[in-house]
């Protein structure tokens, strides 16, 4: 042994090139574990700063200014805001996308819960599950459109359907009144297979002898399905009601394709009405305060949300 | 066990169970095939075939049709409207958009994920809350200075201006891979290092192998998440040799708002946009359910 190591520090490469220096330092560098976590960060940092916070701070920033893409912004002080404020489209804008969630959450997350239930008590196959899950895999203008001709008033097979069982034809995206509880049933035949799947996932987790406890108590399905399941789902309905308030307030693909916020102006929605004034008209400081506003609105929804269901509380402890 | 009236109770509401969830299989997947039966369809039965479930005088002509397949000088193109989709380069362009935005997203999420999964330095924790932060922000408000940047650098109606928001990280990557990386136990990785292994070949000798399913899972969910993209292509990427799918098939549409729609070419259009789809489904059935179902399982 002692006479390897020996040997070794007579070899010639006893004193290393400076290229050999610079090669070990960068090894010793991928042993160091700050050094490998920027590293590894870098990418990943970038694209957040770049696509993430800056536009974020941009999006204020634009708020605040007067802007059609032509001449640079100008600053406005709250111009935008005032204007907002006293905009009765935005008001009504605002009430359209509201009546919209109201259409959508409720029936969504019933049935939901129903398919859920259901598909626990009898196995759910992955088949039974694929199948529900479908129509949420494909793209919204593509389920849009599906529907657009279901239900189109001459030759659409829904109307057919409803004619043959007697009911007149209906003009289900051109009628005032209809068009948005329509777009809205679109998005709940969208979602409700993922929902289901959700409270399936998170009926699993429920621990079955507490079920088992409770029929020796002699409670029967609705009973344990009133006092066990729906109060153990309450960390599932938080995840399930957040993210699809936050995502039916921002509703715009279905729109774009079937009714283009028609007719008259009856299903422009928030978000519809931002991009009219962002990318059709061009006003991109008014647009982006109107992007804020939205913003503001679903962090306000959002923190009574958590408060009312009491989120990261949970029964099983 | 119960008695046989509390028994046979249970078997009926079992079948009532399974009545009911048939009725929804079929609600989910009945509009799908009526889009399948009119892409069949000869246009000139759409009036009188609008009850039936199966296509009159079944024809692959709308296909042909909208993947350019037909002679110009066909004369049944006389009873077709005028618009056009070039199917072969939207589908192109998807398969594009995808690639672009998926892949490097991937590598890179998980190489943030696992600094923060696992290695100290000093920021992390204010990073990551940032990280956190920015979930809450709805997508319509960085669309605009997002399209102004894009603009800005003369990436309008290019693949790259398409998919950089989405190539370099998305949040819900970032956290899922973190939560993955953060449920396994690290021994691997300690004796790794003991071995004398550096943190780049730990993470990719050892760390991505063991999480080969999770990254799976997340690039099913990326891949269909960028597939059915639509409201970014639609601002950034409307011109016929860049558009994707959803944004020439809305194209499409919009060309003949005017006249009667062209239904069954747009039917062919849209059905073939559910095939890539509905083969990820039959190939990986339940991995893609499962990975949807873990979405919520935070």
């Amino acid at each position: 042994m002692i006479v390897r190591v020996s040997s070794d520090l007579a070899s010639p490469q006893t004193s290393p090139s400076v290229a050999a220096q610079r090669r070990s330092f960068f090894r010793s560098l991928l042993y160091r574990e700050s050094f490998c976590a920027w590293i590894f960060i870098a990418p990943a940092l970038a694209g957040f700063s770049i696509f993430y916070l800056l536009p974020t701070i941009r999006a204020v920033y634009f708020s605040f200014t007067d802007w059609n893409l032509l001449r640079a912004p100008v600053f406005n002080a709250g111009a935008n805001y005032i204007k907002l404020w006293n905009d009765p489209n935005f008001w009504t804008s605002m009430k359209i996308t509201l009546l919209y969630v109201l259409y959508n959450i409720p029936i969504q997350t019933v049935i939901g819960l129903l398919l859920a239930v259901l598909l626990a008590r009898v196995g759910g196959s992955i088949v039974l599950r694929s199948i529900i899950l479908a129509p949420y895999l494909i793209a919204n203008v593509i389920a849009a459109i599906i529907w657009f001709w279901m239900l189109d008033p001459l030759l659409g097979f829904g109307n057919a359907m409803l004619q043959w069982v007697g009911l007149g034809r209906i003009a289900f995206f051109t009628d005032r009144e209809l068009a948005l509880p329509t777009i809205a049933a679109v998005n709940i035949w969208r979602h409700m297979g993922l929902v289901a799947l959700l409270f399936y996932t998170g009926i699993q987790t429920i621990p079955k002898d507490i079920y088992e406890a409770a029929r020796v108590e002699g409670a029967g399905h609705w009973k344990s399905f009133i006092r066990i399941t729906l109060p153990l789902l309450r960390p599932t309905f938080v995840f399930v009601l957040v993210t699809s308030i936050i995502g039916s307030f921002q509703v715009f693909d279905t729109i774009a394709v079937t009714t283009l916020g028609g007719p008259g102006f009856s299903t422009r929605t928030i978000v519809w009405y931002t991009y009219q004034e962002g990318f059709v008209s061009f006003r991109m400081g008014y647009a982006s305060a109107m992007s804020c506003a939205l913003f503001l609105c679903l962090a306000i929804v959002t923190v009574v949300q958590m408060r009312i269901l009491r989120a990261g509380q949970s029964e099983l402890g | 066990m119960g008695t046989p009236t509390s028994n046979s109770g249970r078997l009926s509401g079992r079948w009532f169970g399974y009545a009911v969830l048939v009725l929804f299989a079929i609600i989910s997947l009945g509009p799908m095939w009526i889009a399948v039966k009119t892409a069949l369809s000869d246009s000139r039965t759409l009036f009188t075939g609008a009850s039936s479930l199966l296509p009159q005088d079944p024809t692959l002509f709308n296909f042909e049709r909208v993947m350019g397949l037909v002679n110009p000088s066909d004369p049944r193109l006389q009873q077709t409207s005028f618009a056009k989709i070039d199917f072969y380069r939207a589908l192109a362009n998807s398969v594009i958009f995808t690639l672009l935005a998926v892949v490097p997203q991937i590598a890179c999420s998980a190489m943030a994920a696992y600094a923060f999964a696992r290695l100290r330095f000093t920021g992390r924790r204010l990073i990551f809350f940032l990280f956190l932060c920015v979930t809450m922000i709805p997508g319509v408000v960085l669309i605009i200075p997002n399209f102004i940047l894009i603009k800005d650098l003369g990436w309008l109606n290019t693949f790259q201006g398409m998919a950089a928001p989405y190539a370099l990280m998305t949040p819900f990557a970032v956290f899922f891979l973190r939560q993955m990386f953060l449920s396994t136990p690290r021994e691997l990785e300690e004796s790794a290092r003991i071995d004398g292994a550096n943190y780049l070949s730990i993470f990719f000798r050892v760390v991505l192998p063991i999480h080969r399913s999770a990254l799976a899972t997340l690039t099913i969910l990326s891949v269909l998440n960028a597939w059915n993209e639509f409201f970014w292509p639609f601002v950034v990427g409307r011109a016929e040799n860049v558009r994707v799918m959803a944004v020439a098939i809305n194209a499409f549409r919009s060309q003949q708002a005017g006249g009667v729609p062209d239904w069954s070419g747009l039917m062919g259009c849209t059905v073939l946009g559910i095939i890539p789809v509905a083969i990820l489904l039959l190939l990986f059935g339940r991995k893609v359910v499962e990975a949807f179902q873990y979405t919520g399982y935070r």
